[in-house]
């Protein structure tokens, strides 16, 4: 059905918003209750998380399962079963949500499916077993908001992630979606929303930060037959999957702010740049469009007003250096994906140099919610300089690895410790990595450091797209490095020479250093060298590469004079430096290591104590994790 | 480019050029096209970028250009299950190199190759986004999570015993 008035949007939202009252009304209570058909619930909805990461654990079988079980027991009119977007924690997926009671059941498998049905659903009563323990009191919690992992996250820009039907486009409208576009096309001028996104402080969300409503407002300065709104989803950094799940999970929201984005600059012409390797966020984000066209609010005279504009994707063809907006507007047109020089910056000069505006997922997705609720709500979250919420991907050594977005201003403490339970197996938390190859380390002294664009900056790093990569102890900071570069090395396009040729210099002396043969002089090189690249390389990729060697450099300084001086690796992770060798007092002679090395460099006599034979030795470290008595050691 | 050796079907070479005309053999669509052409065949031989190149009208040294600049275009073709091993940061701190290292021992081949039985063939990638899991596998479109490098030889064993 088409929309053609603002009347029929607030139609559809309140019919939609009785399918959803099930979940709404409920979220905010912490339920004793568990119900089911059998204690009088008169309907639950079940909800299954279908991001990438959960269907990786077959989250898809487990709504096949639901789905047959509630067949099966003639229940149907009563229960739906509704695959929503990412819950964020990844760690215990995949997840079932209950409503109305709200219980969240973790690391769900399919055949757990029928019990789910039988027990909760019908019977009224919660499967334990499936229930998320609290690591620090040991006791079961039902509900996601009474757990650290969600009680200090504030949910902006994934508002409906696993909470609505991503190919439901009414499941949108119901949470006010499309009320912002509506707002603007009907009772608001151009410069007056764009004053808004200003007033609201919001600032891109990809990397550096620029203030989106100024951004806007260059894009509308330019006059040309036509421009194009362009939505950088080619989410390249290792360990962030924010963008994705945000178009997998709320893809209409992206939809909307584009089209508000098309509003502002005068735009018709929204194009989304995508990485092929998202086929289900490519699949959410089509059946979006499709959907919205249908309503009308994609496509000629968009809510019955006389406002064209449509939405097209563009694939990505596994390219880092396209993150950046001219070498992604280059891959666009068909061509390498290689930066050139700003100015003339997209806003004059962009697709086939035409002013183009390019925004990110996360960025475009805070626009709707910042129409809705207003400039003044946005502005009052965060910090003096950057406003709103940002989501971070939390993964790496740490107890709770998933998907947080947090108020901007909380401390790197209250994220691991609190929000992420702490460094896995009760290590020391040694480092975490933010802004992925662009990025640097912050260390113990950071840790309670707010987050934020400026303080990241001011501690050696910087926002990035929003990945927090957690070490500890047995993590190399050297190797960490050198891990960076090798990517930086890989994605290099290979146009300027500071980049494709000094990056390859610094991944040189980074080997040679986990080797053990660099020298003092090296570490002084590897200094100056990023600080030249910093300064000449042409776009983001290259004047940010080095940051990774700088911040391990500045913050563990004595690891790297470790390696070169007394070719220690404290980590012993640098195979080249570390032998591993049998404790005889512990080695029982099981022969499992022996059986399990891959160059047969262990041996000796069943029931007596092995050895290895370091010349053969590959340090794979098969014998450690295979020995049962703690018998081998790494020195 | 060295002497051509493949020769594609007659009905590949149709299928190839059916695809530049359906995105109106623009050069600008160049990407989207070796997308589907990459999709038909599984790779994108030179025979096959030369007839892009020219419906194009577009040197082929270009086509060439696009397709090694891009690491998800392939000009030899994959294994039937294919493995990618995901080097992704996360996975990279909880031990993803040693995976690589196992398979890269067990098959006997380098990243970027193909078995000589066409079986498998191995890749690296950057971040599935199933960092949960970490560290990843991928075979196939399966994605085998919380792996260690000692459970490497059993899911090959299984994956070769499909068949």
């Amino acid at each position: 059905m088409k929309i053609l008035s603002i009347n029929d949007l607030n139609n559809l939202r309140k019919r939609a918003q009785q399918a959803l009252a099930l979940r709404e009304e409920s979220s905010d209570q912490q339920s004793e209750q568990c119900c089911g058909l059998a204690t009088g619930a008169e309907h639950l909805q079940v909800l299954c998380c279908g991001g990438t990461g959960c269907k990786a654990s077959y989250s898809h079988k487990i709504v096949d399962n639901l789905k047959a079980a509630v067949e099966e027991n003639d229940i149907a009119d009563k229960v739906d079963v509704i695959t929503t977007g990412c819950f964020g924690f990844c760690e215990k997926g995949p997840i079932v949500k209950i409503m109305p009671d709200n219980t969240f059941y973790t690391q769900v498998k399919p055949e757990d499916a029928a019990e789910i049905v039988k027990e909760h659903i019908i019977g009224g009563r919660r499967v334990e077993r499936l229930l998320y323990v609290d690591p620090k009191t040991q006791k079961t919690v039902s509900d996601s908001k009474h757990m650290d992992f969600y009680r200090k996250q504030m949910r902006i820009a994934l508002r409906n992630c696993g909470l609505i039907d991503p190919e439901n486009i009414e499941e949108y409208i119901a949470r006010d979606g499309y009320q912002g576009i509506a707002n603007a096309l009907l009772n608001q001028t151009p410069e007056e929303v764009i004053e808004i996104i200003k007033a609201s402080g919001l600032r891109g969300r990809g990397g550096a930060g620029f203030p989106t409503g100024m951004k806007w407002g260059f894009a509308r300065g330019y006059d040309a037959d036509e421009k194009y709104v362009v939505c950088n989803a080619d989410e390249g950094d290792p360990g962030a999957f924010m963008d994705r799940s945000i178009m997998e999970g709320d893809p209409n929201s992206v939809i909307e702010a584009m089209t508000v984005c098309g509003y502002c600059i005068n735009s018709h012409k929204g194009l989304i740049y995508i990485r092929a390797e998202y086929p289900l966020a490519v699949n959410r984000l089509k059946i979006a469009i499709q959907q919205a066209r249908e309503y009308g609010l994609l496509g000629k005279k968009i809510l019955g007003t006389d406002f064209d504009f449509d939405i097209e994707i563009r694939y990505g063809a596994g390219a880092f250096v396209c993150g950046e907006e001219t070498a992604l507007i280059h891959s666009m047109e068909g061509k390498r994906g290689e930066p050139t020089l700003k100015p003339p910056f997209p806003a004059e000069a962009g697709y086939n140099m035409k002013p183009t505006n390019v925004n990110n997922v996360e960025t475009l997705a805070n626009v709707p919610i910042i129409l809705t609720k207003g400039a003044d709500w946005f502005a009052s979250i965060g910090t003096e300089k950057s406003k709103g919420t940002k989501v971070f991907a939390l993964a790496g050594k740490i107890n709770n690895v998933g998907l947080i977005e947090v108020p901007m201003g909380t401390t790197l403490r209250e994220i691991i410790y609190d929000i992420g339970g702490g460094v896995k197996n009760g290590k020391e938390f040694k480092a975490v990595q933010t802004g992925g190859p662009s990025g640097g380390c912050l260390t113990q002294k950071h840790l309670d450091t707010p987050i934020d664009y400026e303080h990241l900056a001011a501690s050696g790093s910087m926002m990035g797209s929003g990945g927090m990569i957690v070490m500890d102890e047995d993590d190399c900071m050297v190797s960490v490095a050198k891990f960076y570069l090798e990517f930086t090395v890989d994605e290099s396009c290979g146009k300027c020479t500071p980049c494709r040729i000094g990056n390859k210099r610094l991944l040189e002396i980074l080997t040679r250093i986990t080797q053990g043969r660099g020298t003092m002089a090296d570490l002084e090189t590897l200094k100056t060298l990023s600080e030249v690249i910093k300064d000449t390389a042409l776009c983001g990729l290259g004047q940010t590469s080095p940051n990774p060697v700088l911040s391990t450099i500045n913050n563990f300084w004595d690891e790297y004079v470790e390696h070169v001086q007394y070719h220690k690796c404290r980590a012993k992770q640098c195979k080249d430096l570390v032998t591993y060798s049998i404790d005889p007092a512990k080695c029982k002679g099981c022969t499992a290591c022996a059986r399990k090395c891959p160059v047969s460099a262990i041996t000796g006599e069943a029931r007596n104590p092995h050895s290895i034979n370091p010349d053969k030795c590959i340090r794979c470290g098969m014998c450690i994790s295979t020995c049962r008595f703690d018998a081998i050691s790494i020195s | 480019m060295k002497k051509q050796e493949i020769k594609l079907a007659c009905t590949v070479v149709k299928q190839v050029e059916e695809i530049c005309d359906k995105h109106g053999n623009k050069p600008g669509e160049l990407i989207n096209v070796l997308h589907e052409c990459q999709h038909l065949h599984g790779y994108l031989p030179e025979e096959m970028q030369r007839i892009i190149a020219r419906k194009l009208g577009v040197p082929a040294s270009k086509v060439y250009g696009v397709v090694t600049f891009y690491s998800f275009f392939t000009m030899t073709p994959k294994g039937k299950h294919p493995i990618s091993v995901c080097l992704g940061t996360a996975c990279y701190v909880r031990g993803s190199e040693r995976l690589l290292e196992e398979i890269k021992r067990i098959l006997n081949i380098e990243v970027g190759e193909t078995t000589p039985d066409g079986k498998f063939s191995l890749d690296c990638l950057r971040c599935v986004g199933a960092c949960g899991l970490a560290p990843v596998v991928m075979v196939g479109e399966h994605v085998y999570g919380r792996l260690d490098a000692k459970d490497i030889r059993k899911i090959l064993d299984e994956v070769a015993a499909e068949e």
